[in-house]
């Protein structure tokens, strides 16, 4: 009997309102873009933040990464006196010492690199030169499209081979198979034995670890970077000699659990105190703790989106007060009717509440399918905005990179939340026009022409 | 005998802040089963006062007012609600029908309030198509509000008015927007419910449709100043 009086009531709700279509339709317009940015501005937040988060993870939860810094101070002596060696970094010592004395090290990656310039025949072009180990392919996720890794035995003999990235393969290798060909890297040659499968460039994180692009890459093995290159290398640049002795450019250790990864990047910092007492040319970065960071920034990410698209459904909800207002006094007649047929004030409240409630509920439940749509609608503005807006600042910049390769997820929990909203808004903001509609004196309301 | 209605010293005043109207000065009144009254008078008078108490729609400042046997003057607004959904039938001199409902739905309203709320069941619906029958308009169900003729419009609302057989009809100038020939019609369907036996009370400044009523009382500032009786 209830159910039968509220389908009756909504029925009567829905006929009131299809009398004027228009104003029905325009009001409920504001609650409908209202849901829709709420919707959309909490997907667009929850992209940004899952990219940055798939970002972090590429990292790895459970390493610890260290990379050499060169110290601010050193390098501006540098650069006055012309040239003169930089000496600065992690030490093979270093690696040995933290492989050797932290337990909860399972794994662990020396890296050596440096830009150099490669050539194949008469193409050519400036790759990273990486010398590292086997465990390398591992720890950065990376995949081999064709042929295989550095392995020990390369290591151990100190092997002239070499890994390239999909990149270097197309640029020395337009034509030809690479495997088997030997690119002269300065002026020793390396046998092509591997090709890794293209991978997206991860942004910098927070400013303690800058992008890395894995598509110029070339992988040596370490020791034979150590042979063919030494610790010391030496770059012309227009009219200057600077010279670097590095002996390894990154560690990356892996950690047995990620529970012990602050614990064990504590004492990493501890021991490195040790070995590095005069100057601090090392970073110690925790992607755990940037994945904290990253959470937290999401969060608050979140917040200002969604309260900003709250805002556009607040003022869909004014517009309702405004309209429901307009149309009591319209149909004070048809109230006092009412009343007089016996309607009692609360009947009248719940009848207006109605019909704020299934202009709001019905503007809600469009604006969830137009949310739905936000991806689709992101590409467009984004495609719309890179063929006439941003010209040249596509991925190169950081916001750039953030706006262009991030997608939109639509959280499925705002969907249920974006539609009570709209319907609490209905109700907030009908309860005044429907109170002042109950209230009105019956005899009054008759009168009233 | 019981009387449908009963006034019984009846005073209204309206506060206006720095006066005191008094519309009704002391009115005492019978109406018994079966009545059918004419209520006149100039404006100003009291007699829309009076109707509007005699529907519940207001309560008096001093006096009694019995309703089909209970005192309804000191009733709280939901209960008040109630005995005009119960007791009384309204018809307005403007029709007053809800310009969205069509014809039956019209007629229906008065159900959708009862007491308790039970929901409008088919048999209900039965009794609509009857009371629509009654007054000419079974081939007008469907119809809205502005589809029909001003005398059309007012038998919707005497058959709205009967849905819920009241104890009395309370007419509101009942002819007044109508034209000589659409006003007998009307007139001669109100007698023809009086003749079965309903308590009609009417308020009137025309004398035509006066004395078609059995008793006319006339008001005069706030009192009842005299009573004529025509032959019903």
């Amino acid at each position: 009997m209830f159910a039968q009086n509220t389908i009756r009531t909504v029925r009567s709700a829905m006929k009131s309102l299809l009398l004027h279509k228009l104003r029905s339709g325009l009001t409920m317009l504001g609650i409908v873009f209202g849901v829709f940015s709420v919707i959309a501005m909490l997907a667009i937040g929850e992209g940004a933040s899952l990219q940055a988060q798939k970002q972090v993870l590429e990292l790895g939860a459970t390493n610890i990464i260290i990379v050499s810094v060169k110290p601010p101070d050193e390098s501006q002596q540098s650069s006055t006196s012309g040239s003169r060696v930089l000496q600065y970094g992690l030490l093979r010592s270093d690696f040995d010492l933290l492989t050797s004395t932290i337990p909860t090290v399972v794994s662990a990656v020396p890296i050596r690199e440096s830009q150099q310039h490669v050539r194949y025949l008469d193409k050519e072009m400036n790759a990273r030169l990486v010398g590292c180990t086997e465990e390398y392919v591992a720890m950065n996720h990376l995949e081999l499209e064709r042929g295989r890794f550095i392995s020990e035995q390369d290591q151990l003999n100190m092997l002239n081979v070499a890994v390239i990235a999909r990149e270097v393969a197309d640029t020395l290798f337009p034509l030809t198979d690479p495997i088997g060909k030997s690119i002269r890297v300065d002026d020793n040659y390396y046998k092509i034995v591997g090709i890794t499968k293209e991978r997206t460039a991860s942004a910098a994180i927070g400013g303690s670890l800058s992008g890395q692009d894995y598509n110029k890459d070339i992988y040596i093995p370490l020791r034979t970077f150590f042979v063919r290159f030494g610790d010391l290398i030496i770059a012309r640049q227009t009219g200057s000699f600077s010279a670097e002795q590095v002996e390894l450019n990154q560690i990356t250790l892996k950690i047995e659990d990620s529970s012990q990864v602050i614990a064990t990047s504590e004492s990493v910092k501890e021991s490195l105190k040790l070995t590095h007492p005069r100057k601090k040319d090392y970073a110690v970065i925790v992607p755990l703790e940037l994945l904290e960071q990253a959470r937290q920034i999401r969060l608050i990410f979140t917040a200002v989106l969604g309260s900003i698209a709250a805002i556009s459904l607040v003022v869909g909800g004014i517009g309702i007060m405004n309209i429901m207002l307009a149309t009591v006094t319209e149909r004070t007649r048809e109230i006092g009717i009412r009343r007089a047929l016996g309607a009692r004030q609360r009947d009248i409240t719940e009848q207006f509440l109605t019909e704020t409630i299934v202009l709001s509920g019905t503007g809600g439940i469009i604006g969830v399918f137009l949310g739905l749509s936000t991806p689709l609608a992101f590409g467009l503005i984004r495609s719309l905005m890179k063929s006439f807006l941003l010209e040249g600042a596509d991925s190169s910049s950081e916001a750039g990179r953030i706006f262009f390769e991030m997608e939109p997820q639509i959280a499925f929990w705002s969907l249920p939340l974006a539609f009570g909203i709209s319907v609490g808004i209905g109700i907030i903001f009908g309860l005044y026009p429907a109170r002042s509609a109950a209230r009105l004196d019956p005899i009054e309301a008759l009168r009233h022409e | 005998m019981q009387y449908a209605a009963e006034l019984i010293n009846i005073e209204k005043h309206y506060d206006l802040g720095s006066v005191v109207v008094k519309a009704l000065r002391g009115v005492s009144m019978n109406f018994p089963r079966g009545d059918y009254v004419a209520i006149m008078g100039s404006s100003g008078s009291g007699k829309s006062t009076l109707l509007n108490l005699l529907g519940g729609l207001d309560r008096p400042t001093n006096g009694k007012y019995i309703l089909g046997g209970t005192d309804v003057a000191n009733l709280s607004d939901d209960e008040l609600s109630y005995k005009r959904n119960q007791l009384i039938g309204f018809i307005f001199q403007s029709y007053n029908l809800i310009p969205q409902y069509t014809v039956l739905e019209n007629i229906a309203i008065p159900l959708i309030y009862r007491p308790g709320y039970p929901s409008v069941s088919a048999d209900d619906i039965k009794h609509c198509e009857e009371l629509a029958r009654r007054v000419g308009l079974s081939d007008r169900l469907d119809h809205r509000p502005f589809q029909l003729s001003g005398g059309q419009q007012q038998r919707v609302a005497i058959a709205r008015a009967l849905v819920n057989e009241p104890e009395i009809v309370l007419a509101d100038e009942p002819t007044g927007n109508l034209d000589s020939a659409t006003e007998a019609e009307i007139m001669e369907l109100l007698g023809q419910l009086n003749r079965e036996g309903r308590t009609i009370i009417m308020v009137t400044h025309e004398d035509s449709v006066a004395r078609r009523a059995k008793r006319q009382i006339f008001m005069k500032d706030g009192l009842i100043a005299g009573e004529g009786i025509f032959p019903g």
